[in-house]
């Protein structure tokens, strides 16, 4: 079989990252590559650093050291605001969402970050729900509401790395398999995609990629093509 | 006319009274709750930077020459311009820590700017022309209104709503909320969160400023009028509701109005009734009337 896929291009990577909470240590020497237009997950148990991880991608944890590299730049002195407007959207496990504002309001609050963003009527069309809820109070929204607000509010902004916390975490099997196409489409629209997620059985068909985190290191990396052999390595890490 | 046997007169007097007194409480806690919203800090220097702008346009009109307009915009700048020098250089350490430091570190430096003021210019106090065009009154019929003291109403009111409308209805107001629930996710999306922080600092504390050259033709200008103040500015904020907006300004008005019936029909009484008002509501609610119980 001959493969046309394009020369793999580096969007994210990972060296030796070490991140602290005041004094506590999490990330023990993080090293992991994402390319452009893959899909990544960051499997492993509770307490690993799979969320601590995406947030210190994004400088949001207390000191971090290391390296990380977006799109070639190295992001470690920079602050929150200026690594996202390298074009990465984050969409943290609590979702996220600000009560005091309506839904439409939060849609549109973060600031392009890139071009070739979702317009509002693409975004509407996807998640239909939201464009009847847009003057909703941020609070009055259901868990499947802000779920896809949250996923929506990033799409918006032209960001091409995704880092997604658990979206599934939670919410019905109907909408689970909604962000499931969602995922799907995005990857289609060549978006690149780190998704943290505890539903193996909902990241293990979309991912290109796993890495497994134990005790804030990468512990093992399978690759889609080798997921079904190396099935009881992940059961055993993972105790799924 | 007699209304429970007061005159209608007196008692549109002490209602205007009221009426004036809240503005300054309205404008004040507004400035307190935008800041403690965002920053979680207690501005305690509040008083002390509302003393100032009031200062700032005695001496702009004594030694320089600027008039009442020009002070009621270049005093506020200029205190705004201060916090700003303030949030960057000490405020910005203390995010991290409890309120109780900000509120420390605020009511330090209140004391540095009063006895600074109290050493340069001493306790006797300095007074302030009314300017020329809102000298004298018009009589309303059921009562002589002083023009001076109906533009302080009229010119508070106008300043509350604005800010009120620009945090509710606009787009900077979104980050404002926003940034004031989650300042981290905020700033994770691409929004530069410090120097948001820096600038509503710096526009809480103008407005204190903007109090201050309102309330110069009216009170004396003196080093301890913010000290005076501040005290009921901040049972005004718990009884509103710590970092409520509109909360503040509806409390504002209505406690200054509250005072001023009490004045009239228990004076005995009107130095105390905010406070009174301050341990009941504290004991029914204590997130505030207009506060969110979390």
């Amino acid at each position: 079989m001959t493969s046309v896929a394009p020369p793999a291009v580096e969007m994210l990577r990972i060296s030796g990252l070490h991140a602290f909470y005041g004094e506590s240590h999490i990330l023990h020497g993080i090293d992991l590559m994402v390319n452009r237009g893959e899909v990544v997950t960051l499997l492993g148990r509770n307490g690993a650093g799979r969320t601590t991880t995406l947030k210190a991608i994004l400088g949001l944890t207390g000191r971090r050291t290391g390296s990380v590299m977006m799109n070639g730049r190295e992001t470690i002195g920079m602050a929150p605001h200026r690594i996202a407007r390298l074009g990465i959207g984050y969409c943290p496990e609590e979702r996220g969402i600000f009560a005091s504002l309506n839904a439409e309001e939060n849609l549109l609050l973060p600031p392009r970050v890139g071009s070739g963003g979702m317009g509002l009527e693409e975004i509407y069309g996807m998640f239909p729900n939201l464009a009847e809820r847009r003057t909703s109070p941020g609070m009055r929204l259901s868990g499947g509401e802000q779920q896809m607000l949250a996923m929506a509010r990033i799409l918006r902004t032209g960001a091409r790395l995704l880092l997604l916390d658990e979206i599934t975490e939670g919410l019905a099997p109907v909408i689970v398999q909604k962000l499931g196409q969602v995922i799907r489409a995005l990857r289609e629209k060549g978006l690149t995609i780190v998704l943290v997620e505890q539903n193996f059985r909902f990241a293990a068909p979309l991912a290109d990629r796993h890495y497994v985190i134990e005790h804030g290191r990468i512990v093992e990396q399978v690759d889609k093509a080798d997921l079904s052999s190396r099935m009881n390595t992940l059961h055993e890490l993972l105790g799924v | 006319m007699e209304i429970f046997g007061i005159p209608l007169r007196g008692l549109a007097g002490q209602l205007l009274i009221g009426l004036i007194n809240g503005s300054f409480y309205a404008v004040l806690s507004l400035g307190l709750a935008v800041i403690f919203g965002l920053l979680n800090i207690i501005n305690f220097a509040h008083g002390a930077l509302y003393m100032m702008g009031a200062f700032l346009a005695w001496i702009g009109l004594t030694h320089f020459g600027i008039n009442y307009w020009a002070a009621l915009l270049l005093a506020p700048l200029l205190v705004g311009l201060l916090g700003i020098v303030i949030e960057r250089t000490l405020l910005r350490w203390l995010y991290q820590l409890d309120h109780l430091y900000g509120l420390l570190l605020t009511f330090g430096l209140a004391l540095i700017i009063e006895g600074l003021f109290r050493y340069y210019f001493g306790i006797s106090g300095e007074t302030y022309e009314v300017p020329e065009a809102l000298q004298g009154g018009v009589d309303l019929g059921f009562m002589f209104l002083p023009l001076y003291r109906g533009w302080v109403v009229l010119a508070s009111l106008v300043v509350c709503l604005a800010t009120w409308f620009i945090i509710e209805r606009t787009k900077i107001g979104a980050y404002l909320r926003a940034g004031t629930e989650n300042p981290k996710l905020v700033q994770a999306l691409g929004i530069n969160v410090p120097l948001m922080i820096t600038l509503t600092y710096g526009f809480g504390v103008a407005l204190a400023g903007f109090a201050g050259v309102l309330a110069a033709p009216i009170l004396q200008v003196n080093p301890l009028m913010g000290s005076n103040l501040i005290i009921v500015v901040f049972a005004v904020v718990v009884i509103g509701g710590m970092g409520s907006i509109l909360g503040s300004i509806v409390t504002g008005l209505g406690l200054g109005l509250i005072e001023g019936l009490t004045r009239l029909f228990y004076p005995e009484a009107s130095a105390v009734v905010i406070f009174v008002i301050m341990v009941i509501v504290l004991l029914v609610r204590p997130a505030g009337l207009f506060g969110r119980e979390n």
